[in-house]
């Protein structure tokens, strides 16, 4: 199941064309910066810009296209706007029931009870949005679009209103969504950590276009997009819990045979977990160095030098059980070593985060 | 009670009165809220234009007001001419009559209410599919409601206290057209400055009370859309 768009919109000094198929599955990420369309293309979704030309099929059925423009209110998304957008004049409970009680009772099938769980809105029930704090709102925004039972359901940058730690609030549950639920989840955001821990497919924005589409481990270390030559680059890793050892404190993982060690994370043995790494916390060897403090030091192949980042700096491709890690290290070091596609080398990794 | 301290033509120019200004300030509401509706909303170049018509009364000497609706709508005038009844000199031409000169008093406060819901939760609310008029009836009416007291109670009080238009189109026919403000002028001509008095307190206690009590609940209740 898929979403098929393109979308053509003209405003003064804008200009909006993007085509793509998308999966109707999993959350796929709107990247890009500001200005470059995220946030129009999920308006021209919901069909909040009536002004768009163009196409959208969504599982099959037709939503817009030249002849036919299905309108704002009838198509089955949810949206979750940037500022939450909840009725002042409603109370949580109101603002919940007010889209679950104008859809068909046959399609009622996210349930208030399993919302306001999944959230932890309990004891907000009887409040006001006055009386909320930016987290909170965030939140009932959410079950509230959820409560409608979504096709698929759109987050314009749902984060970026708050502060850290309202932040750090909203994301467990976003991520609970991610697990929970089987609606697909569109959604904007222009900060790559972010990104890095809810989205599974990505698509890049640049200037009102297209730029890139696709996995977004895959796009991540992609040489030809600004991500991998960014200062932050990181590759985006997927392994399994294997053990713990509590006498060191420290967590095994492991990807297709090769293990990973990081401190202690509370962690079910078995569980899939996403790791992140930066570029410039990989260092290069020819062989496994001993007498070393690092702890993971990974067999390694080297699959493509990148131009230099900046001056004196290069960027590796490299490859380790199957998956893409990037690695930033001197030209000095490149020529030193002799580093060529192809060869097998050591990865020497210095930190690892876990992002969800 | 009443009757001992004014006279029962007086008495007949004060019912007069409340029930022209009830029936003004709810014709007022019927046009207004969607005229307002329209002016909050529209892109058109003829907003401006409108929006100006609606403004006029603001300005204009009642008298003027009245001298056209007085052509419009009286005998030989192009409604009468068209088959229609003569309106001037009735109840019903006092009541188009104060149609107009309280319009902006009942336009006005709507159309900034309107416009202070906003996009934004219009937005909020279609995407939680909703429709126009659902989105109508359960979001903006709700969440303007200060506006509608506003504009209620301007459009009452400002239609008690009219008195140029009303005399102009409605002549001075106690019983009929004779409002308070007219019985006022009327008793003042006459020297029974008693009998003035009398009226004028009572128009003057009425119009303050209704302005304190919008204060009062403006000031205490906050249903903004912030």
């Amino acid at each position: 199941m898929s979403i098929d768009l393109h979308f053509d919109l003209t405003r003064p000094e804008f200009h909006l064309d993007i085509e793509s198929r998308i999966p109707a599955r999993g959350v796929t990420a709107l990247f890009g910066r500001s200005g470059c369309g995220k946030t129009t293309l999920l308006r021209c979704i919901a069909g909040l810009e009536p002004t768009a030309r163009g196409r959208l099929i969504v599982e099959g059925e037709t939503w817009q296209d030249h002849n036919s423009f299905v309108p704002a209110h009838k198509r089955p998304v949810g949206y979750v706007f940037q500022e939450g957008r909840l009725f002042a004049h409603l109370s949580v409970r109101g603002n919940l029931e007010y889209g679950y009680r104008r859809i068909p009772a046959e399609q009622q099938v996210v349930r208030p009870q399993e919302v306001i769980e999944l959230l932890g809105l309990e004891s907000l029930m009887d409040r006001r949005s006055s009386e909320l704090s930016g987290g909170q709102r965030q939140r009932v925004a959410m079950g509230r679009a959820l409560l409608t039972s979504p096709r698929v359901l759109l987050m314009d940058e749902p984060l970026a209103a708050l502060d850290a730690i309202s932040k750090a609030e909203i994301l467990p549950y976003l991520e609970r969504l991610h697990d929970e639920l089987s609606i697909p989840v569109l959604f904007v955001s222009h900060a790559i950590d972010e990104v890095m821990r809810l989205a599974d497919h990505m698509m890049l924005l640049e200037d009102g276009r297209l730029r890139a589409e696709g996995p977004l481990r895959e796009l991540v270390t992609r040489s030809d997009l600004p991500l991998a030559q960014a200062d932050e680059a990181s590759a985006l890793l997927e392994a399994q819990v294997l053990a713990h050892d509590d006498d060191d404190h420290v967590s095994i993982l492991g990807m297709n045979g090769v293990r990973l060690t990081l401190l202690r994370e509370d962690l079910a043995v078995g569980r899939k977990v996403r790791l992140s790494i930066h570029a410039r916390d990989v260092s290069i060897a020819l062989s496994p160095p001993r007498d070393i403090s690092v702890l993971n030091c990974l067999p390694v192949t080297v699959t493509e030098i990148f131009d230099e980042t900046r001056p004196g700096e290069i960027l590796l491709g490299l490859e380790v059980a199957g998956q893409a890690l990037l690695a930033r290290i001197t030209r000095r070091s490149l020529r030193a070593l002799d580093l060529k596609p192809g060869m097998s080398v050591y990865a020497l990794i210095k930190s690892v985060a876990l992002v969800g | 009670m009443i009757e001992s301290w004014i006279g029962p033509q007086d008495t007949a120019a004060l019912w007069l009165t409340l029930k022209l200004a009830a029936v003004s300030t709810l014709v007022l509401l019927l046009l207004g809220t969607p005229l307002a509706w329209w002016l909050a909303r529209t892109r058109a170049r003829i907003k401006l234009v409108v929006e100006t018509l609606v403004a006029l009364p603001l300005v204009l000497p009642p008298t003027v007001l009245g001298f056209y609706l007085l052509l419009l709508l009286g005998a030989q005038g192009p409604i009468q001419a068209m088959g229609g009844p003569a309106f001037a000199f009735t109840f019903t031409g006092l009541v188009i009559g104060s149609v107009f000169y309280s319009l902006p008093f009942v336009v006005q406060p709507l159309q900034n209410a309107f416009v202070s819901v906003g996009d934004a939760t219009l937005e909020a609310a279609a995407s939680l599919r909703a429709g126009p008029w659902d989105r109508f009836f359960t979001v903006v009416i709700p969440l303007s409601l200060r506006g509608f007291l506003t504009a209620t109670t301007l459009g009452f009080a400002h239609t008690v206290g009219e008195f140029g238009v009303v005399l102009m189109i409605g002549g001075n026919i106690p019983g009929e057209t004779q409002v308070v403000s007219i019985a006022i002028y009327d008793h003042v001509e006459a020297v029974d400055y008693g009998s003035a008095h009398v009226l004028s307190a009572l128009l003057l206690g009425l119009s303050f009370l209704m302005l304190f009590a919008l204060y009062a609940i403006n000031g205490r209740f906050k249903l903004t859309t912030a």
